[in-house]
């Protein structure tokens, strides 16, 4: 099944898209055959690409526009806004 | 005479100064390592196809032999680092990042030339990347794709990494650049402090010495060419000092400051768990601010006489909805239970209506610290509003639990949030929910035209508590995140002394208590001040209140009100800093030497 879903998500560690939480996203979206494309103030970024998401440099509060196309596009949907929702594990 | 590699004459009481990374006074032998992995890169052409599959194969095998490196590291790592352990998950992410690896096969490809040149050429493009963020902390994280290609090209030229398993005495190691890997391999009982060359105060590299408790000193140029091995150091984690070779006068000096801080340090952890009480047994509360559930365990750990300030807005912000009042209502009571019987006081959603472009839609202003937020917001949406304020009720059950109206710039407001708060109350009770009815209702001060009713206010409220940071932002008309400005962001701007004591003598006709919740209250150098303009408490980042509390057990209310009278007579934020800055370093030397220090490392 093919799906292209697309979705607004906030970023809300402290530290924004730093290394640990760029590492989880990009872990996560390997898990997956979907094509997810993160988007912010025009830029984009490949999920599987650390160095792509470090690039978007999303500082707390920025919020993101996710793109999700391909197979497994529901489940790894689900699975980053659970990863968002989460501030990537951290509170502080 | 020829030239020579060693020195003729040994430098002596040579002051060199960098950042301060680690706070913390060491003394002991350097240990320089020259050139860590410094190769010398060529470019070559590859002239046959067969050249450049071998070329690529190399690159390969290379990469193959870091992963294995970077993975024997990673299960090598001891307890006391494994925090930090994510690091080089990081770093196995961006060896197999296609703007790395793929980037340099294909440059190999189509420009036919040598891997070491083909990953430069991606690690530059990288960094052409990395520079356009903005954020400084994010941009820091080249150091990462650096790292990692200093490791691969390690692998191609076959030079060796810098073996810490070397070193048999405690040493001071001095160095061109620390990355995070070779942190966690450094053995914290051999290794007493380290200097680098580059790095700064927010590095991952300064983060861990802080947690390892190991005085650094970062961002200190030349220090590989200006210190040779065998050199004796002092290493003065608070300021950025290093002294080399120093003579018998100096090495006393920092004895002496060295014992200090030890005997500073342990007096202010003892602090912590005392009351705040100054010389005279006047008694002030310290309190911590926080964000999330989880920052409880801090507070406490940190002697936090309560919670002085609950920012509620993470609740709102996770989820892609909006929280349910059974959501917010175990979160706040969980809180009020944990810190029971400490009290809580938790402010009510200070956020701009563009924050939640998920649920509904409010176009974000020009200027929105002057938008549509906090109060404003939350009288405009009243469903929002009530299910926060029908669960901090509910929570109130629970524990000493205080309710706060943030950005009050007028009586309208207040009434209009009393009111709604006394519908819930009613709702509540006919639905047979517990709450305490007599809830304590608390307005921030942060709007300078509060700060002009504040007479008025204080008889709509059971306390205020002052907003520094918003509050210096609009009385001084500052963006501090505006560069060419952010220097006039002066907490001890003669208007905001007068503010401040403006706010506490309204509140103190009235009969109520006066709090601090800004930066300005877990800055310990302004803890005097405060307390001479009679706030009664005082709420700040969890880290601080060990030092502020030392400070009021040490000062008395006379002098600190003498104190703030004389401040208060300065016409200029000059003379006002220099006075406070003056009287303090007399006051609480130590404090002064190393009070912020100690409060504002994280």
């Amino acid at each position: 099944m093919t799906d292209n879903l697309e979705t607004t998500l906030p970023v809300l560690n402290r530290l924004g898209l730093h290394a640990r939480a760029a590492a989880k996203i990009a872990a996560l979206a390997q898990r997956f055959q979907a094509t997810i494309i993160l988007e912010r103030n025009g830029l984009q970024a490949d999920a599987r690409s650390i160095l792509d998401i470090l690039g978007l440099g999303c500082p707390q509060g920025s919020e993101i526009r996710l793109r999700a196309e391909g197979p497994e596009a529901g489940p790894a949907m689900a699975a980053m806004a659970e990863l968002f929702a989460q501030a990537f594990g951290e509170y502080a | 005479m020829t030239p020579l590699a060693a020195r003729e004459v040994w430098p002596q009481n040579k002051v060199l100064k960098g950042i301060p990374a680690s706070p913390g006074i060491v003394i002991g032998p350097a240990y320089v390592v020259k050139d860590k992995y410094k190769v010398q890169i060529n470019r070559y052409y590859l002239t046959s196809d067969k050249q450049i599959a071998a070329e690529i194969e190399r690159f390969r095998d290379a990469v193959a032999r870091t992963r294995q490196e970077i993975s024997t590291i990673k299960e090598s790592i001891t307890d006391e680092f494994q925090e930090h352990a994510y690091i080089l998950d990081t770093h196995l992410l961006i060896l197999q990042d296609k703007l790395l690896y793929d980037a340099t096969i294909r440059t190999i490809e189509d420009e036919r030339i040598n891997v070491e040149w083909a990953l430069q050429e991606a690690v530059h493009q990288a960094q052409i990347l990395f520079n356009k963020i903005a954020d400084p902390y994010i941009k820091s994280r080249i150091q990462d794709v650096e790292d990692v290609s200093e490791r691969v090209l390690r692998h191609l030229t076959g030079g060796n990494p810098f073996d810490f398993s070397k070193l048999t005495e405690p040493i001071i190691l001095v160095i061109h650049d620390l990355s995070p890997v070779d942190t966690t391999q450094m053995s914290v009982a051999k290794v007493k402090g380290f200097i680098t060359e580059t790095g700064g105060k927010t590095s991952h590299t300064a983060i861990m010495a802080q947690s390892l408790e190991i005085p650094a000193v970062v961002a200190l140029e030349k220090a590989t060419q200006e210190i040779d091995s065998g050199y004796t150091l002092i290493l003065d984690g608070l300021n950025g000092t290093v002294v080399i070779n120093p003579d018998a006068k100096m090495l006393e000096i920092y004895l002496q400051r060295k014992k200090k801080f030890e005997e500073f340090k342990i007096d202010v952890g003892k602090s912590s768990f005392l009351p705040a009480i100054t010389l005279d047994e006047h008694q002030t509360a310290v309190l911590a601010n926080i964000e999330f559930q989880e920052e409880v365990d801090l507070a406490l750990d940190y002697g936090a006489d309560g919670i002085g300030l609950y920012r509620t807005e993470f609740l709102f912000l996770r989820h892609q909805r909006l929280p349910t009042e059974e959501e917010l209502y175990e979160d706040y009571k969980t809180v009020a239970q944990m810190m029971r019987p400490k009290r809580v006081t938790i402010r009510t959603l200070d956020i701009g209506g563009d924050k939640f472009a998920s649920h509904l839609e409010y176009a974000p202003g020009i200027n929105p610290a002057m938008g549509l937020r906090a109060i404003r917001f939350c009288l405009k949406e009243h469903t929002i509003f009530r299910t926060q304020l029908r669960a901090i009720l509910r929570a109130s059950a629970y524990g000493q639990v205080r309710l706060m109206f943030p950005l009050i710039s007028g009586i309208q407001e207040v009434t209009a949030a009393k009111r709604i708060l006394a519908e819930v109350k009613e709702e509540l009770s006919r639905e047979g929910h517990a709450y305490h009815p007599d809830l304590p209702v608390g307005l921030m001060i942060e709007v300078p035209s509060a700060v002009m009713l504040a007479d008025l206010l204080a008889q709509e409220a059971d306390f205020f508590s002052i907003g520094t940071n918003d509050l210096i932002q609009y009385a001084l008309a500052i963006d501090r995140g505006n560069k060419y400005v952010a220097n006039m962001y002066q907490p001890l701007h003669p208007a905001v002394l007068r503010m401040i004591k403006q706010v506490v003598d309204a509140g103190h006709a009235a009969g109520i208590t006066v709090a601090v919740c800004g930066e300005m209250a877990g800055d310990p150098l302004y803890t005097p001040v405060l307390l001479g303009l009679g706030v009664d408490e005082l709420s700040m980042n969890a880290l601080a209140i060990p030092v502020v509390k030392r400070i009021v057990r040490h000062a008395s209310m006379e002098e600190a009100q003498e104190f703030a009278r004389h401040a208060l007579q300065y016409g200029t934020v000059e003379e006002v800093n220099a006075y406070v800055t003056g009287i303090m370093a007399k006051r609480f030397p130590e404090v002064f030497m190393f009070g912020r220090e100690l409060a504002s490392t994280a």
